[in-house]
């Protein structure tokens, strides 16, 4: 059995809908007979198409939020619809900066909870049933909802793939945004965009990743050069974003993005339970780690217990000689 | 400037964690201790209420068993006061219960302009909690704060996003979830250690903050576990001492995988 309608929290960047909105249509789509998009932007108009291709039968949207952070406009917004008599059985986010704000303060509007950080979802009967991985990923949890609807779901990116259904362009329809009285007022006044060339870390074939076992952010030119000799895209662990080496949209794992490359190179990481959340989904994993107990080894498919100022030169030069 | 500070007590995540096979959840029956990720917080507070010049810093936290450690650790860094709330009724709460609870002892601190929280926990990282909380008490909020200053009744925040950072303003009294890497956590010095001890802890139950019960814990959790399994475990492949061929390997490998 199918639920009736579902809800997708649709993102998108310069008239282009995200990678995960389109993964999350195409799986809401196997859930239920309906699936319509919620959309914070002033170019519903743009993306409609995009939507309509890959399911959605119709996109509500808000407009234009003239700097405001989504959370509270959004989640009013909704909250709105929902009360107006017209509640979806679920509604699906990305677990992303705009996902998290707008189902958090959606949480507490319609007082249901949320069921975060999901791998998959299935209906069993009337009901939504998620998947999240626990424990680095060594163990999946599976959760219900056990009080009304619209249940809360966010996501993890890259959980599915994206498929286009070849539908035509969703329905527009704008929705009012009630006024966030005393919540209101968080205001974007600048946005700072960090220049990276070279494909996204998100969508990469080849993700190269230093982590402390470089011994000194010098040493990350070494994981740039080879990224870029492999037109790949230079990620991070943890501990070197939060040291201040690399920018933490760098960051793979469980605060970071989650990638899954055809190669994952992973260069001094130790293999916390946390940065492998991020990239165990790759299909193949290179670790090189001076420690032959480093965690990393378990999950990759060829390990080199070296030292990556040995190994990381070596490899760029065999590159460059080819 | 009087600042609230969310810090949860967690499990030492050095210690590997472990689901309790009967009511499905966290084991935390160990000592805790206080969450990383939360020092930040804790440390963003006393540097703001140093640079202002007056006011104190005001810890809240929701643990079993009346834990108090992560606490202390949190009071020797510099706050002044906590409150706890602890009570076995609280047992099995998810996210939205758990602000209901920390939304109504915030409520309880007097002309608090700020409250923070780590953009998501060390052991359960719904990350949904700061919303939560804001949403509860009606106030506006900002997450994954990078860097936070006070200009007035304004608190302007770098706001880390996809693409590099935001500058956001928003007006007090408001909630701002802060990353790791925001301050440099300081070491409680010994003085602070001794002087933690006798600062003061209220410890509250559900029914002192005037909570219903049924809104908390497993009864008002919306959600329940049906199964927990092991994922299917991703085989380790040849892992070799470098002997000066390594990166042979590597190549032979990319080479067989034809991306080069
Ligand atoms: C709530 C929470 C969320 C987190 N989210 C993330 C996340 O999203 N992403 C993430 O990455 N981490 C995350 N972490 C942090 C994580 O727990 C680890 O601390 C972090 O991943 C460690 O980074 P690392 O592997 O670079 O450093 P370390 O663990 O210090 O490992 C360094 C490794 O380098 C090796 N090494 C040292 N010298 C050399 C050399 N010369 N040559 C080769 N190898 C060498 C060492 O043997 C060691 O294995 C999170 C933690 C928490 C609590
Ligand atoms: C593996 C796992 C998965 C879970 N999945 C879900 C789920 O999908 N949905 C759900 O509703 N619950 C879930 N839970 C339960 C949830 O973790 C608890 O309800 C917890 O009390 C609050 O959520 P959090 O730690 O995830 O909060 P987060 O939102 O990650 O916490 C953010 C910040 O809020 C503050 N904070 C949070 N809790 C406290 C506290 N007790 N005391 C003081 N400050 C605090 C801290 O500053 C913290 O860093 C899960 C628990 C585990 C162990």
């Amino acid at each position: 059995m199918a639920l009736s309608k579902i809800w997708v929290l649709a993102e998108a960047t310069d008239g282009k809908v995200t990678t995960t909105t389109l993964e999350l249509l195409t799986k809401a789509r196997s859930l239920a007979d309906t699936v319509e998009a919620i959309y914070a932007g002033g170019d519903a108009d743009a993306i409609a198409g995009q939507l309509g291709e890959f399911g959605a039968s119709k996109v509500y949207t808000t407009g234009d939020l003239a700097g405001a952070l989504p959370g509270v406009p959004v989640s009013g917004a909704i909250a709105a619809l929902v009360e107006g008599g017209n509640a979806p059985d679920a509604i699906i986010a990305a677990t992303s900066y705009v996902g998290r704000d707008i189902a958090g303060r959606l949480s507490a509007k319609l007082d249901r909870t949320v069921i975060t950080n999901n791998t998959d979802l299935e209906v069993d009967g009337s009901n939504l049933v998620t998947t999240e991985p626990v424990f680095g990923g060594s163990t999946d949890v599976k959760t219900t909802f056990t009080a009304a609807g619209p249940h809360l779901v966010l996501v993890r990116p890259k959980s599915f793939v994206a498929e286009s259904a070849g539908g035509g362009a969703a329905a527009v329809e704008t929705i009012a945004v009630p006024d966030g009285g005393k919540s209101a007022g968080a205001k974007i006044v600048n946005r700072h965009v960090e220049e990276r060339e070279g494909p996204s870390l998100d969508e990469a074939a080849i993700v190269v990743s230093g982590g402390r076992g470089l011994g000194e952010q010098d040493s990350f030119a070494l994981v740039e050069e080879l990224a870029k000799l492999l037109n790949g895209a230079p990620g991070a662990s943890r501990a070197i974003v939060d040291a201040g080496w690399v920018p933490y949209s760098y960051q793979v794992g469980q605060t970071g993005k989650v990638v899954k490359p055809t190669v994952y190179l992973a260069a001094g990481i130790s293999g916390a339970t946390q940065h492998m959340v991020g990239m165990k989904g790759s299909k193949n994993i290179i670790a090189i780690n001076k420690d032959a107990e480093a965690p990393i080894f378990a999950v990759s498919d060829l390990g080199i217990v070296g030292d990556v100022h040995k190994v990381l030169p070596q490899v760029i030069e065999a590159l460059k000689a080819r | 400037m009087n600042v609230v500070v969310c810090v949860k007590q967690i499990p030492d995540p050095a210690d590997p964690g472990a689901l309790d096979p009967t009511t499905k959840t966290l084991k935390r029956d160990g000592k805790l201790i206080l969450d990383e990720s939360d020092s930040y917080g804790v440390e963003m507070a006393l540097q703001l209420v140093t640079t202002a010049g007056g006011g104190e810093v005001t810890l809240v936290s929701m643990a079993p068993n009346g834990e108090v450690s992560g606490l202390r650790t949190a009071l020797a860094m510099g706050a002044a006061k906590a409150i706890l709330v602890s009570d076995d009724a609280l047992a099995g709460s998810d996210a939205l219960g758990t602000a209901k609870v920390l939304a109504k002892a915030i409520e309880r601190v007097e002309g608090a302009d700020l409250v923070l929280t780590a953009t998501e926990s060390s052991d359960g990282y719904t990350g949904t909690v700061p919303e939560q909380i804001a949403g509860l008490l009606d106030l506006p909020s900002v997450t994954f704060a990078k860097s936070i200053s006070i200009e007035g009744s304004i608190v302007k925040i770098q706001r880390q996003t996809e693409a590099g950072f935001d500058d956001v303003e928003c007006p007090l009294p408001a909630l701002v979830s802060v990353t790791a890497g925001v301050v440099e956590p300081r070491y409680p010095s010994f003085k602070g250690i001794m002087a933690a001890k006798s600062k003061p802890v209220d410890t509250l139950t559900v029914a002192d903050l005037g909570l219903d019960a049924s809104q908390v814990g497993w009864a008002g959790a919306g959600q329940q576990i049906v199964s927990i399994a092991e994922a299917p475990a991703r085989e380790a492949g040849e892992v070799f001492e470098d002997d000066g061929t390594a990166a042979e390997k590597i190549v032979a490998f990319l080479d067989d995988l034809k991306v080069l």
